[in-house]
């Protein structure tokens, strides 16, 4: 005899909880840095072969798509870094309780938006 | 495996409209998930309407009454009614708790109950278990002591005494009434049922770990050291956000984890 036993709903019903979406975001912003990273070693080869090349670039990095998709990758960058952060704390079993959890998400927020507008406008 | 669609077999139809049978003041819309393992359809979300003038305060309260009063085949788990057996264990509003526990006022518009997530259901909110009871097993969670330093005649009936102090290092641990509205919670636990013990197994092991009569500390620590079985555990602490009783499980994996690296 074959039950059949359909599989209850999951992801599609669950709510999605702070705790759950800052972790699925450490993840994204996690592999957005890693490709990110490759794009960065494309530009250091570009300097590299000199400024023919260079100048190419230049006209890529002038484009106001190309400044927006940087801006949001440095938010990437400090969002991993503050949640990072959190992990490691974590690791040590420190800062678990939840209503300390919700805090310091709300924290990782606001600093990295903070470190992102500090780095783009004012160094 | 990573899946994040429903099987063909399991994915949620529109359902019947239950008709109201009084004129209520203060209706509240109920929608709830249900499949009857003696036909072949898929599992259907229904709806029902409830007068909360004439409900008790909790959403256990209104499935009483819904099974009661309009369909008397709606099928749950139930006995304690006050969230110490953890059989109404279920999702509710997006969120898996007792139902015993959930007062219906918490609930903003209406209410939306499902079975645990990603779990086999048996019947409407009654999800399949014995996956996660065989992982409870599997940790031992019984009090080992051996005896190989005293009197075997003597150690049977020597009394475990226990001091207040390590008594307290189980506080938190033992409360737990294994409802594993935290396990399915656990996106790490859907994708990897079969492997990954879940936070309500884990907390388990840890509260063997700590007690001060048990004599396999280290064993059980060596037994959960695991890649898949401890490891896939990723601090998503959904866990913690579900729990009931308001228990931590997420501390208790970060401890265990903690005393592998420094026991081990």
């Amino acid at each position: 005899m074959t039950l059949n036993r359909p599989l209850s709903p999951h992801l599609s019903i669950h709510k999605k909880v702070l705790t759950a979406v800052f972790s699925i975001f450490h993840r994204v912003t996690g592999i957005c840095l890693s490709l990110g990273a490759i794009l960065f070693s494309f530009w250091t080869i570009l300097i590299a072969l000199g400024p023919n090349y260079y100048s190419k670039f230049q006209t890529l990095s002038s484009l106001i798509i190309f400044k927006i998709f940087l801006f949001i990758w440095t938010l990437t960058i400090f969002y991993h870094l503050y949640n990072g952060i959190r992990y490691l704390f974590w690791s040590y079993g420190k800062m678990m309780n939840l209503s300390i959890v919700y805090k310091s998400s709300y924290a990782v927020i606001v600093l990295s938006i903070l470190s992102t507008v500090l780095v783009w406008f004012f160094i | 495996m990573v899946e994040f669609t429903l099987p063909t077999n399991s994915k949620v139809k529109k359902g019947i409209n239950h008709p109201v049978k009084e004129v209520s003041k203060k209706p509240k819309k109920v929608l709830i998930y249900r499949w009857n393992p003696e036909g072949q359809d898929n599992p259907r979300l229904d709806s029902y309407e409830i007068d909360l003038n004439n409900c008790g305060p909790m959403v256990l309260d209104a499935l009483m009454k819904i099974k009661n009063e309009t369909d008397s085949s709606l099928t749950f788990r139930r006995s304690c009614r006050e969230g110490v057996c953890g059989s109404c264990a279920m999702n509710i509003d997006g969120v898996n708790t007792l139902a015993c526990l959930k007062p219906i006022e918490e609930v903003n518009g209406e209410i939306r109950i499902y079975p645990l997530p990603h779990m086999p259901v048996i019947k409407d909110l009654v999800p399949d278990l014995s996956k996660a009871y065989e992982q409870l097993v599997s940790i031992k969670p019984w009090l080992q002591r051996s005896n190989k330093n005293s009197n075997a005649a003597t150690s049977i009936s020597e009394e475990k005494k226990q001091t207040p102090k390590d008594r307290e290092k189980l506080d938190g641990q033992w409360e737990c009434v294994l409802c594993f509205c935290c396990t399915t919670s656990c996106p790490s636990y859907w994708w990897n049922s079969d492997e990954y013990l879940g936070p309500a197994v884990l907390m388990q092991a840890a509260r063997w770990v700590n007690d001060s009569r048990d004599s396999e500390r280290k064993n059980r620590l060596k037994a959960v050291n695991d890649s898949m079985k401890l490891f896939r555990c990723h601090s998503i602490m959904n866990c913690i956000r579900s729990c009931p009783k308001g228990l931590n499980p997420a501390k208790a994996i970060a401890d265990l984890k903690k005393a592998i690296v420094t026991e081990l």
